[in-house]
């Protein structure tokens, strides 16, 4: 491969500031152009250009044969990756919302994720999925949910999710490139950030965590939107002469321990923050990896900061209520720190 | 009826009317209520979307405005105590069981006096009490839980009708075959109807699906028919048949009603994908100035009837929005209640 893989941070030259959503929809028409087997399968990504406006202008582009509707038929969606990329395609599949791909659990599960090894390593799915995830947007239970968890757990898929437009362009063109099965979660509330991207091309590496901010009294991990909860927390945090250092894991699964656990035997303290429901989510996983690796390191209990036990509520009080912002980060870190629970 | 023969929408007892005959069957009451329905849903959206572009409320919003001659008539049809499953765009519904206005704009506005407390808004209003089993957010979705519902009115014997509402978008899903299969092999008593309002979002309802809804009740063995869901005294026939065959016991039947939606697929919606032609021609075919004008022309109702459901139902509207306003908002000790039964 003729680019650099090893760019993890967007150089200090770049200018250009773009949205989220326009940096996905560069890294999509940028592998097209690559290679003519990618193709983008879904609901609503053609004429409507995307229910988040990624795939917009897409169609007018590439036309209807690398640019599919589909109907309302998630489990088809799904399935259509699969065989597509089993027999040659390099599939790109959206579902509209991840709440939506609990109809596609079977093909997703059983079928994606374990056809190579049930076929004893002799199959390849160059596939990836893609879905809007995440609350903050008042449309109630069954449209803002973090549900990365349940497909970290599975073997055979991969589980990738964006805090930047930088990061999201150069992990989407990773994933495309992939011969594995991608699922790249990405945050609604981020689709219109601004951020960073390069002129140039440039790949963002898969299951390489990235430090958005160095301190040295406590690490938090994290990912996605609640990044920036965290870069909003460690700033107000500095004001008081706390130096917070917050880590954006990118990937989920392959998880980079190592650049975890280099944060955490530096500063002693952690607090694992995510945006899914706290009891079972995936800072469990994390928290248990760094007591399991790092506890004579630890200067007090790893915090894990999540959502309430509970469906995403429809009315604004209750749902921003019902998920961490920057103000209960900010008391997490200092729980942290004074060791109180 | 015979099994597997289609509801015919033609051959009904004809009369010289407009609503052939149908009109003749329906009481003055009937008449008022299937009026005042009709309106009640078209005045509580106008006002929600004020309140929504006044940034009254957030969230989604899909309006129903041009298809209301499909619930009212179907839930017309129905006995107090029958149920109904719903979707995304199910303020019409809701109503039209009979749910009261006031509660719902508290919903919409998030609180604690709304339908779910504030919890569910626009997309997921439900009233068990009155039979309303749920507006839906997904797609689909309330098909299987109407043939369930249905299967438990035909284990306890309870004599009741389920209604699973559902648009020309849910055709295509996995959901809408294993539920209607599943309720045609178990000759339950629901009736499936599609609001074919021909598109979902921007995808036109033929693009997304390979066969007419109406044209699969044959697959199923069962009847199924296709009728103009803007008239409102089509749609009460076509569903006056089917629920009383599920009533006693002959089984399901299939109905696309054909509807359109006058506004776009959420308030938010501004994207061109019909013909400004298009939706003229359905204005023109507005579900509620036909009726009116069918019941004007048959003098069984005159002007101050109208009138007097307009006044009334412009007192309902005014005390549904200073209802919401003033209602409280839900306190965040509520947020995990309501998960299980304590
Ligand atoms: C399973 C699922 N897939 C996709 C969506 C997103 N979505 C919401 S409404 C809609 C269109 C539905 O069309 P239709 O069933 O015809 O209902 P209409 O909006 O026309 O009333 C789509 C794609 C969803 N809510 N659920
Ligand atoms: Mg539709």
């Amino acid at each position: 491969m003729a680019v650099s893989t090893a760019q993890a941070s967007a150089p200090e030259t770049a200018t250009r500031e773009i949205f989220m959503s326009e940096a996905l929809r560069e890294a999509i028409d940028e592998e097209m152009t690559r290679d003519p087997t990618v193709f983008v399968v879904g609901e609503e990504v053609g004429v409507w250009g995307g229910a988040y406006a990624v795939t917009q202008g897409l169609l007018e582009k590439w036309g209807p044969d690398r640019i599919v509707d589909t109907p309302i038929a998630e489990a088809a969606i799904a399935g259509l990756g699969i065989g597509a990329a089993l027999t040659g395609s390099r599939p790109i599949a959206e579902f509209m919302y991840s709440d939506f791909m609990g109809i596609a659990m079977d093909q997703i599960v059983n079928q994606a994720a374990k056809n190579r090894y049930m076929f004893g390593g002799k199959a390849k799915l160059p596939l990836t999925y893609r879905a809007p995830f995440g609350a903050g947007t008042g449309n109630a239970a069954q449209h803002t949910q973090s549900l990365e968890a349940w497909f970290a757990h599975v073997p055979g898929l991969k589980v990738i999710t964006a805090s930047t437009p930088y990061d999201a362009k150069g992990l989407l063109k990773s994933a495309i490139r992939e011969d594995n099965v991608v699922i790249m979660f990405e945050h609604k509330a981020i689709y219109a950030m601004r951020g960073h991207v390069p002129e140039g091309e440039y790949l963002v590496p898969i299951g390489v965590a990235d430090v958005k901010r160095e301190g040295d009294d406590v690490s938090v991990i994290t990912y996605a939107r609640q990044t920036h909860h965290a870069l909003e927390a460690a700033e107000q945090l500095a004001a008081e002469g706390i130096s917070v250092e917050v880590v954006d894991i990118r990937s989920l699964y392959p998880l980079d321990t190592d650049t975890i656990l280099r944060s955490v035997r530096k500063t002693h303290r952690a607090v694992v923050l995510y945006e899914a429901v706290r009891f079972g989510g995936f800072g469990a996983e994390i928290a248990s990896q760094i007591q399991e690796l790092a506890f004579d390191d630890l200067d007090a209990p790893v915090l894990r900061v999540g959502a309430a036990h509970a469906p995403v509520p429809f009315s604004e009080p209750l749902e921003q209520a019902s998920f961490p912002g920057t103000a209960q980060v900010v008391e997490s870190i200092r729980q942290s720190l004074q060791g109180v629970y | 009826m015979a099994e597997q023969q289609p509801v015919s929408t033609n051959g009904r007892a004809g009369g010289g009317d407009a609503s052939n005959g149908v009109l003749e069957q329906l009481s003055d009451d009937q008449l008022r209520w299937i009026y005042l329905i009709m309106r009640r849903i078209r005045r509580f959206e106008e006002t929600a979307e004020e309140a929504f572009r006044a940034a009254k409320m957030r969230g989604a919003l899909h309006f129903y405005i041009g298809e209301e001659a499909t619930a009212t008539g179907v839930c017309a049809a129905l006995d107090d105590g029958d149920f109904i499953t719903s979707t995304h765009r199910g303020h019409g519904h809701c109503i039209a069981k009979g749910a009261r206005m006031d509660k719902m704009m508290a919903e919409l506005f998030g609180r604690t006096t709304g339908y779910c407390g504030g919890k569910g808004g626009s997309m997921h209003i439900a009233d068990i009490e009155l039979g309303n089993l749920g507006a839906n957010g997904i797609v689909g979705a309330g098909i299987p839980i109407a043939t369930g519902a249905a299967l438990g009115s035909k284990l306890r014997k309870d004599g009741k009708v389920t209604i699973a509402f559902f648009g020309d978008g849910a055709g295509p899903t996995g959901a809408f075959h294993e539920g209607v299969n599943v309720a045609a092999t178990m000759n339950l008593p629901a009736v499936f109807v599609c609001e074919n309002n021909q598109y979902g979002m921007a995808t036109h309802a033929d693009f997304a699906n390979a066969a007419a809804i109406h044209n699969r009740g044959p697959a199923y063995g069962i009847p199924s028919a296709s009728i103009d869901g803007n008239d409102l005294f089509e749609v009460y026939a076509t569903a006056k048949t089917a629920i009383d065959r599920a009533r006693r016991g002959e089984g399901p039947t299939l109905i696309e009603s054909r509807t359109y939606r006058h506004k776009g697929h959420t308030v938010l919606d501004q994207k061109n994908y019909r013909t400004k032609e298009e939706i003229a021609e359905w204005v023109a075919r507005d579900p509620i100035e036909r009726f009116v004008k069918a019941v004007n022309e048959s003098e069984r109702l005159d002007e101050d009837d109208f009138q007097a459901i307009d006044g009334q139902i412009e007192r309902e509207i005014e005390h549904a929005v200073a209802f919401a306003e003033a209602s409280p908002w839900p306190t965040v000790d509520v947020i995990e209640r309501d998960v299980y039964v304590e």
